[in-house]
């Protein structure tokens, strides 16, 4: 016994006479979770879209891995002499990928708001967290199918990836891309143009990638890269992933994966902070 | 059950009382609404008439909940927009003046994407979504994506998707600005058609009193304050008669004064506008200008009919001029040219 719904009533239901919306409506809570999923599923979408962009972002962590690393290859003596720089950049390559595409989010964002959609989503019923994390999830997850994409390049560099170790490494990339994400819609929220906001990510993503130890160890540093390095949050995340992908890393698995929560649980609540403040004008 | 629904049909859609809102950043101090107070019974037109700055948008803001009231009490539908925000967001759609879709998206996406957020049920989205596009025209194109729509056809979609969740409180902020006449025609007519179907409250913004002629009541505002509320009717009833303007040749100009003084009496006031013209406002008890100008004697090379417009109204109410429209004041002129 199936009880019938005010929708599958005669027709004429959904267009005539009637005062109400003719549909139940969820919790608020359950509300949330579906705007959250929809905000995600756009994301998707437009990615899926868009493949100039998805094919598109592989070319610089590309370049990076092929041409800077093979030319730095020759002169370079990691912490363990069998380690090859591409290899040892590989996971830092991976980093700068994520860092990249998620930041894109932010932009996104933007974007949303110079075409006016932003405004469609801030009078929907959903909460202004629900929004951030709709897009938080939407734009980490397209930074995760981008990276792991990349990863799956893996056995070129000569790595040995149990089934587990790739799944905790494609975890570890989704908690970096959520932190990444996160920032970059919290520096979208003042901006009005796309533009003006490349500008301002340059200034940010930049030197987070460049004093992560990306690129290099992070032993022997003069001491205030190294200093610079260990405030840098990107720095926990590529450790992390290098330690998992090649089992080297300089600091403990629990500082790592504690700096990475920590950052990003601090930028999603910044996000959702400033996003509350949002007003668009009609 | 019908006694629940009965109280519930007892409260206006919209009450605002003295709504303030204070603009204030570290340098200055605005006041865009300014002490205003009134109210919307479920199902009326309202209409918010006002140059640019009056206020419109923001009260309006407040009442979609995208900003909060400096002071004062709101309610949509009974629900205090401060208290229970998603309530109300709920209960209204919104057709903003701006464009507001995905164009990366088909127009059956935005639509499904709208029915989503809205907690909409799939078998009623997808049918709700048909209904509506159906009626804009649009569903031999949903499937294409709203990129390759020209500026017309995104409006039809946008009055679709406003309405896609039955709102209750239809919110129109310059719903036709930019807009080429026929879009303009089809928009009031799917609005109106809605409208038949259930009960809807709208609320327009507008510069131009033409639209705000089809409201059931009009507000005119003016730097935050209501200095007008009344039925169009009342409104223009209030600004005087219409004026007619004569253009002769000046031969003929003597005669026509005469006829005219004949017809009305010697209280008529007929001023010379230059150029071979006279004016005069058409007595009450006129009951057509058509008629008197069939009538009139001579060779008349032009005639033309003022109606009280906005910009009258304002300037009466105010002692200054509207900020000029793109429109200038072309609808509320009828001019007859050539031999009658």
């Amino acid at each position: 016994m199936t009880a019938s719904p005010n929708a599958s009533g005669p027709s004429g239901v959904l267009d005539g006479n009637l005062p109400e919306q003719p549909f139940g409506l969820p919790s608020p809570l359950i509300r949330d979770l579906r705007g959250v999923y929809t905000l995600w599923l756009r994301d998707v979408i437009r990615l899926w879209r868009d493949r100039v962009r998805l094919i598109g972002s592989f070319i610089q962590p590309l370049l990076f891995l092929f041409i800077l690393g093979g030319g730095i290859r020759a002169r370079f003596s990691g912490p363990n002499p069998s380690l090859d720089y591409q290899t040892f950049i590989f996971p830092g390559i991976l980093a700068m990928s994520i860092l990249f595409t998620a930041s894109f989010a932010g932009i996104a964002v933007v974007w949303d708001r110079e075409v006016g959609f932003l405004k469609e989503v801030l009078v929907a019923p959903l909460s202004r967290t629900a929004v951030v994390m709709g897009k938080v999830l939407g734009g980490s997850t397209n930074s995760l199918i981008q990276a792991t994409i990349l990863l799956g390049l893996y056995p070129f560099f000569g790595i040995h990836l149990s089934g587990f170790r790739f799944v905790l490494a494609l975890g570890v990339m989704f908690l970096i891309g959520i932190s990444q994400t996160a920032m970059g819609i919290a520096l979208s929220v003042r901006m009005s143009s796309t533009q003006g906001f490349m500008v301002l990510l340059n200034f940010v993503i930049l030197p987070l990638y460049f004093l992560s130890g990306a690129m290099f160890p992070m032993d022997r540093l003069p001491l205030w890269l190294a200093i610079f390095a260990r405030i840098d949050p990107v720095t926990y995340g590529v450790d992390l992933l290098r330690g998992l992908l090649l089992g080297i890393h300089h600091f403990s698995y629990f500082v790592d994966f504690g700096a990475l929560v920590v950052f990003g649980a601090t930028m999603v609540w910044i996000a959702v902070r400033l996003f509350k403040q949002e007003a668009p004008a009609f | 059950m019908e006694l629940h629904r009965a109280l519930k049909y007892n409260h206006p859609m919209i009450e605002v009382e003295k709504l303030t809102k204070i603009y204030s950043s570290s340098r200055s101090k605005r006041t865009a609404v300014d002490d205003v107070s009134f109210s919307v019974p479920k199902g009326e037109f309202f209409a918010l008439l006002g140059p640019n700055g009056a206020g419109k948008t923001t009260t309006i803001s407040i009442l979609a909940t995208i900003l909060s009231p400096t002071s004062g009490e709101v309610r949509v539908d009974g629900i205090d927009v401060r208290k229970d925000p998603h309530l109300v967001r709920q209960k209204i759609g919104v057709i903003f003046q701006d464009p507001s879709l995905d164009d990366r998206l088909s127009a059956f996406e935005n639509m499904e994407f709208h029915g989503r957020l809205y907690g909409m049920p799939r078998e009623v989205r997808s049918r709700r979504s048909e209904f509506l596009l159906n009626m804009v025209e649009l569903w031999d194109r949903r499937n294409d994506l709203v990129r390759t729509f020209s500026g017309g056809m995104r409006r039809r979609l946008e009055i679709a998707r406003g309405l896609m969740h039955f709102p209750q409180l239809l919110i129109l902020d310059e719903p036709t600005i930019g807009l080429d006449p026929k879009t303009r025609r089809s928009l009031w007519e799917y609005i109106h058609r809605a409208r038949r179907e259930w009960t809807m409250t709208i609320l327009l913004t507008t510069h131009y009193l033409e639209e705000a002629d089809g409201a059931d009541r009009v507000a005119i505002m003016d730097q935050g304050r209501f200095v007008a509320l009344d039925t169009p009717a009342a409104l223009k009833k209030s600004l005087g008669p219409e004026v007619i303007i004569l253009e002769t040749p000046e031969e003929n100009r003597d005669s026509l004064r005469k006829h005219l003084v004949g017809r009305y009496g010697p209280s008529l006031e007929i001023h010379d506008e230059g150029e071979g013209r006279i004016s005069f406002p058409l007595p009450s008890h006129e009951r057509s200008s058509v008629q008197l100008i069939r009538e009139l004697p001579g060779t008349i090379l032009s005639v033309t009919v003022r109606t009280p417009h906005l910009d009258d109204v304002f300037i009466q109410l105010t002692g200054r001029g509207m900020v000029p429209t793109d429109e200038g004041t072309a609808p509320f002129h009828r001019v007859y040219r050539g031999k009658l």
